[in-house]
């Protein structure tokens, strides 16, 4: 096990104990009533979603940079969050979302949708430039088409419903979203562990790469999938939740020997811990909402993203 | 053997023809555009002709499994790419993912050839242009391949370095490996290589022994310039007097 991953699931091995008693009531195991009650259907569902949906997002982060050998690559860059969000925008629009089935499945279906279409526009060629304005091309189209959803809504109730929803939250979420999400998730962090040595191959290069073995229309297929099956998974669950995919794998690096395929994990695991720690900060903050989940990890990521740009522009200079 | 049969590829390369052979060093060489790198990649693999085949062996290139035709060819390509600054130690072992494995003996011994022991652990960002040549050299070796095929290994060394990778270069031929390198400088190729292959539009002009292959009438024909050889076989520099009044530079 590497030093990474052994200090993230240690971390994580200590946090997810509190996360279960932090909120806006602190539980006691002991003196509270109903602890039992509270911690296995509300608290514990909740905290395991967190670790589920942030390590997908972590590890489609990792992934992705990996991919596109650039730190600035994000999971949202293929457009398959946005294609998530449309879909669950849908059942939104046409007043399916108080099913709490088809809310998650419209959005799985929006996340194979832009899939599929990525898969279809960048073709066999597997090159990495056409690849990435394809999935820009569908996120924008997402984005343009949620908010066209958003001015045409047939009410206001379902424009609230939405806006809300896309802000991203783990709020009230049960047992039956782990098991929409934890599945698909799993997958998605298998497709990226498969293509780990063809992400390794790439530090070199697109032509060296292929030289050594890597096939690259065989690697965009598993990361279309690993990125579909992850975030359009915590999409499903948990709506947009920015900034982790790109925030992760920079923390992760330094503690690493800095391959792609030695990030995945770790990132996973730094993945679910931060939005695990993000969610419990957002339940415990005494805010007369509680604060979105979306909304508190892009207040986190924006500055560091700022740190970021800095440091490289420090580095360029 | 690595041979190309009627290598046609569109507008780039027409009806090449050559076969190389293990345990010499072989140049391609030819003015710009005269389609060096792409016969280079088509040796490799990476590109596939619209006519005719590689043969490595008595096997079509095209017919063997990409990881299997790794394990056997090793590609430098002419951008020294190194994304990440990953450390000396594992940007070499990256020649062993064709393998499957970590390969630390082979890792091991291909750094001691290059010299690298000393910047193992050093990332590439740290090393000089030359140094970090031999790292990317060194993870081609790594991977044990039977044939060495380099685009432009030397162009961004000096003239000590281009010296010091060739003379590794060499010892990987004395050894029995096949080494192919696309070279621009036609006095490095005519006192280094074994064997010219010189490109010409596409077209094969001329194939053989360097002194034949890069004799004077060669260079000024597909060069398009007026020059001649001095000094002796092994030693020798191209003085160049100006272009052929017949010619226009493409």
């Amino acid at each position: 096990m590497s030093k990474a991953t052994l200090t993230f699931a240690v971390l994580l091995a200590i946090a997810f104990p509190l996360s279960l008693l932090a909120g806006r009531v602190w539980i006691d195991p002991a003196a509270t009533p109903n602890a039992a009650i509270i911690l296995a259907e509300l608290r514990l569902p909740r905290s395991l979603l967190a670790v589920v949906v942030g390590a997908g997002l972590g590890s489609a982060g990792a992934a992705m940079q990996g991919y596109l050998r650039n730190p600035l690559a994000d999971p949202g860059l293929f457009g398959i969050a946005p294609g998530a969000a449309l879909g669950a925008v849908a059942s939104f629009w046409f007043g399916y979302a108080a099913s709490a089935w088809l809310l998650p499945l419209f959005a799985l279906a929006g996340a194979a949708g832009a899939m599929a279409l990525l898969a279809l526009i960048a073709g066999r060629t597997g090159g990495i430039a056409l690849f990435t304005l394809a999935g820009m091309m569908i996120a924008s189209l997402a984005g343009a088409l949620m908010s066209l959803a958003i001015s045409l809504a047939p009410n206001a109730f379902a424009m609230s419903e939405i806006v809300t929803w896309l802000m991203g939250a783990l709020t009230d979420r049960s047992w039956r979203e782990v098991w929409i999400a934890a599945p698909p998730t799993l997958l998605g962090i298998a497709c990226f562990r498969f293509a780990r040595r063809d992400l390794d191959a790439l530090i070199l290069g697109d032509a060296a790469a292929r030289s050594l073995g890597m096939r690259p229309g065989a690697l965009q297929a598993w990361l279309i999938a690993g990125v579909g099956l992850t975030v359009g998974s915590g999409v499903a669950v948990a709506g947009i939740i920015g900034f982790v995919g790109l925030i992760v794998p920079h923390l992760v690096r330094p503690l690493t020997d800095r391959r792609p395929s030695q990030l995945i994990v770790p990132s996973a695991l730094a993945g679910a811990l931060l939005v695990l720690v993000a969610d419990s900060v957002a339940r415990v903050l005494p805010t007369v909402t509680e604060l979105r989940l979306g909304i508190a990890l892009s207040l986190i990521g924006a500055p560091f993203f700022l740190w970021l740009l800095l440091r490289m522009r420090k580095g360029l200079a | 053997m690595l041979a190309a049969r009627n290598i046609t590829l569109a507008e780039r390369l027409d009806g090449v023809t050559a076969a190389l052979e293990p345990g010499c060093i072989t140049a391609i060489c030819g003015p710009n555009g005269a389609g060096k790198s792409t016969l280079l990649s088509v040796l490799a693999g990476l590109l596939t002709p619209n006519g005719g085949e590689v043969l490595l062996g008595d096997t079509p290139l095209a017919a063997l499994h990409p990881r299997q035709r790794a394990k056997r060819i090793g590609y430098l390509p002419q951008e020294p790419v190194v994304a990440w600054d990953v450390a000396v130690r594992n940007l070499v072992a990256l020649g062993r993912l064709p393998h499957g494995d970590r390969g630390r003996r082979q890792v091991a011994a291909a750094m001691e050839t290059l010299d690298l022991l000393p910047f193992a652990d050093r990332p590439p960002s740290q090393l000089s242009g030359g140094e970090r040549a031999r790292a990317l050299l060194a993870r081609v070796l790594a991977g044990e391949p039977e044939w060495i095929l380099a685009d432009e290994p030397l162009a961004a060394l000096d003239l000590g370095h281009q010296l010091d990778l060739l003379r590794h270069l060499r010892r990987e031929a004395e050894a029995g490996i096949g080494v192919v390198l696309v070279l621009h400088d036609l006095a490095l190729a005519i006192n280094h290589a074994d064997r010219v292959l010189v490109l010409d539009r596409g077209s094969l002009a001329a194939d053989g022994a360097c002194e034949d292959a890069l004799a004077t009438e060669v260079v000024e024909r597909v060069w398009g310039v007026s020059a001649r050889w001095i000094g002796d076989p092994g030693a020798r520099a191209l003085v160049v007097r100006g272009c052929s009044p017949s010619t226009k530079l493409r």
